[in-house]
């Protein structure tokens, strides 16, 4: 007798629980996120997460769309293809309009698999897949999708920002990459660009490492010095490019960084002062931006991150998504997939810096404003405590980066 | 030549390191039986301990304090958890070393945070100590090499020269005998766990700054460190040794030289070409593997030669 007590009152709970998670679905835009929350990459995904959720707090507050309100549901996918597949289906199985993913170009591949498969079988269930920072160009190019859009410059074109950086005097250089889909594609697009736009400089170094195996860069190191490069250019992020450059300042070597992701979340405090005036980053935003050209409301939004978090606010391109997501969804004037993609393409938004940003129809690449900075003292907002900030050394405008693409997109028929 | 030199140098430091947090291992695996899985997380916590300490006083004293917390630490899970695991055989004590592990990082997480924290090498010890052919070796990396050494020094020491390392030398060849002779061997195996993550400790208070001190530290040194164990032997601290060594010394020089098994086919005239079956297989080049060569060397050195370089015991 007790027992069914319990066990009606179990079913009561669950069902409460059932009804109150019906509810919340109808009242907002459910946003899956899934990243490394684990394992060796954490961090990333990590400060990715706190950054999105002041992002979706503060769109909220200016109204979200279409009177709803925009909710994040982490996932974490381990970085592993297969777990987020799992998490796809997790977002599908509850009805979600949108699945983002930042970290990790194989990933995002079989994402855009995934996604494709589901959205053909259940043109009644369909997702977006918004990607927030996978850059390999195959992406946007070969393997391009309808259901697909990316938020972030792919490698190609950041390789050309890097590439365009290089000073005149830099005439040897040397690259380091991940082993896999995106190192690779850095591998080649930087490669590529040197040949097209600096054919003065030779590549006395090219290397592929094995993805967060290396627990000492010094062996490279010497040999990075012995190739004598003045420069080393790589795709690199989290402790694979942590280790190589503190590596690098250990060994006192003579280089300068030429590095996507050094200004993320955990670089500067492994970097530290020895990286003064020697790392840059091909960035999509730094704090030290809004105040150098006078923009005072972008200013106060990133200082209210600082206030928040005890890490530095890198994620304006998080907050360009968001912005893109509101005006999609309002101008679908609904909340279904189909509409909402069709409401994205060539759609315009000006970034809270005050650029131009446009998302390209014919692939659903986003065309965005691009920065490099330098990490060097003496700049207005230091990144993680270092005293060292990044200074923005190079703006590159959207209209100069709009690269050309090779996509076939498949476009779903109207019924 | 140049980059011989410094190449040596680089993987002498980093196979001192792996000795430090593998000697321990060593010592509790041959005596205990027990695959601590939670060895490398001690050398973890070794790095954020000192980390903290040396925010309120100094490196110097995070030195000794740290180590001695983990191995307190180790202590308290040897007596109060492994023990009691140990009646239900080694599959639990694998499984409770492994969720331990997994609780410690988490622990961390929690703790400190997901993001690295800036622990930096001491201002007295952050200078170039010499320069090999211009590149810089910095004094820290000696300072590690002489810490590995002592600390080497003082394990051989003893355990051939006092008592109780004559007890724990029995007890690592023949446990059951050393037992049956009346000594206790519990409390033995107290010391050797608390000593063992102690060493551990150490390492991460030496290894912490020299590399990054993140969550994710133990995960990506625990797998390396069984290769040495496995690889060097059981009850052999000399195996150990030349183990770790050989691993610092294979990963650092296989970044160094630039070839791919198709220039080795190319010297007996065998010109690999894209159309060659497994053309992208053979031109794979060693930097691009050099990390998982102590993994194909411990497959090896399981199927040829069980015991381990120096091993006394099967593993």
């Amino acid at each position: 007798m007790l027992q069914g007590k319990w066990f009606s009152a179990l079913i009561g709970i669950v069902l409460g629980i059932a009804c109150g998670g019906h509810a919340l679905a109808q009242g907002t835009i459910k946003v899956a996120y899934t990243d490394p929350l684990s394992g060796p990459f954490a961090q990333v995904g990590d400060a990715n997460l706190k950054q999105m959720q002041y992002i979706i707090d503060y769109i909220n507050s200016k109204g979200g769309a279409l009177g709803k309100k925009f909710e994040l549901v982490p996932f974490d996918n381990k970085s592993q293809p297969s777990d987020a597949l799992i998490a796809l289906k997790s977002a599908t199985d509850q009805n979600m309009p949108f699945i983002m993913q930042c970290s990790g170009s194989n990933i995002a591949a079989a994402l855009i698999d995934g996604v494709n498969k589901h959205n053909d079988r259940n043109p009644d269930n369909r997702i977006i897949y918004l990607n927030c920072g996978a850059v390999a160009p195959e992406l946007t190019n070969e393997q391009c999708s309808f259901w697909h859009f990316r938020f972030d410059l792919h490698a190609g074109m950041k390789a050309e920002v890097m590439v365009r950086a290089l000073p005149k005097e830099t005439t040897k250089v040397y690259l380091i990459n991940q082993d896999y889909l995106f190192g690779q594609s850095v591998q080649r697009e930087v490669r590529n660009y040197i040949t097209k736009l600096r054919p003065d400089i030779q590549i006395v170094g090219d290397e592929l490492i094995p993805l967060g195996k290396i627990k000492d860069f010094s062996p490279y190191m010497t040999k990075i010095k012995a190739s004598g490069a003045q420069a080393l250019l790589t795709g690199n992020w989290g402790p694979d490019m942590n280790l190589l450059i503190k590596s690098g300042v250990d060994a006192g070597a003579d280089l300068r960084y030429y590095t996507f992701y050094a200004h993320l979340a955990g670089g500067p405090t492994a970097i530290g002062a020895g990286g003064d005036n020697r790392v840059l980053a091909v960035m999509s935003f730094g704090e030290n931006v809004a105040p150098e050209i006078g923009n005072k409301e972008a200013e106060a939004f990133t200082e209210g991150f600082r206030q928040k978090h005890k890490f530095d606010f890198s994620a304006a391109g998080f907050r360009t998504i968001f912005e893109y997501l509101q005006a999609a969804v309002n101008k679908a004037g609904s909340i279904d997939p189909l509409k909402i993609a069709t409401a994205m393409e060539d759609l315009q938004v000006k970034d809270f810096l005050g650029f131009d940003t446009k998302m390209r129809k014919e692939d659903h690449q986003i065309i965005s404003e691009y920065f490099v900075g330098t990490f060097k003292k003496g700049v207005k907002y230091d990144a993680e405590g270092t005293g060292l900030g990044w200074a923005t050394s190079a703006t590159i405008l959207a209209k100069d980066i709009d690269q050309p693409n090779t996509c076939k997109m498949k476009r779903p028929s109207a019924s | 030549m140049e980059v011989f030199v410094v190449s040596l140098l680089n993987g002498l430091v980093y196979g001192m390191l792996l000795f430090m947090l593998a000697s321990g291992l060593t010592l509790i695996l041959s005596m205990m039986g027990v695959l601590n899985f939670a060895h490398a997380s001690a050398y973890m916590l070794g790095a954020y301990f000192a980390y903290t300490i040396s925010l309120y006083i100094g490196f110097w004293p995070a030195l000794i304090i740290a180590p001695l917390l983990c191995g307190l630490i180790g202590a308290a899970i040897e007596m109060w958890g492994l023990r009691r695991v140990h009646r239900n055989g080694h599959i639990a004590e694998l499984l409770f070393t492994f969720g331990l592990a997994l609780i410690i990082e988490k622990v961390v997480q929690m703790s400190w945070g997901l993001l690295p924290v800036p622990y930096r090498v001491p201002e007295l010890l952050d200078f170039p100590l010499f320069k090999v052919y211009g590149t810089q070796f910095p004094a820290y990396r000696a300072f590690m090499l002489a810490i590995s050494a002592l600390m080497f020094g003082a394990i051989w020491l003893g355990l051939t020269r006092t008592r109780i390392g004559l007890v724990i030398q029995a007890a690592l060849t023949h446990p059951d005998m050393a037992s049956a002779l009346g000594h206790n061997v519990p409390r033995i195996f107290t010391l050797v766990f608390a000593a063992g993550t102690a060493l551990a400790g150490l390492a991460g208070v030496i290894g912490g700054n020299y590399q990054v001190t993140e969550p994710a530290m133990a995960f990506t040194m625990g797998p390396i460190v069984f290769v040495v164990v496995v690889f060097g032997g059981l009850g052999s601290l000399t195996g150990c040794f030349i183990a770790s060594i050989l691993m610092g010394l294979i990963q650092t020089f296989a970044v160094v030289f630039d070839v791919s098994l198709a220039d080795l086919l190319a010297k007996f005239g065998f010109v690999v070409t894209s159309s060659t079956p497994f053309a992208e297989v053979l031109n794979v080049t060693l930097p691009r593997v050099g990390a998982l060569l102590p993994f194909l060397m411990l497959v090896l050195i399981l199927v040829f030669r069980p015991r381990g370089l120096m091993g006394t015991r099967d593993t």
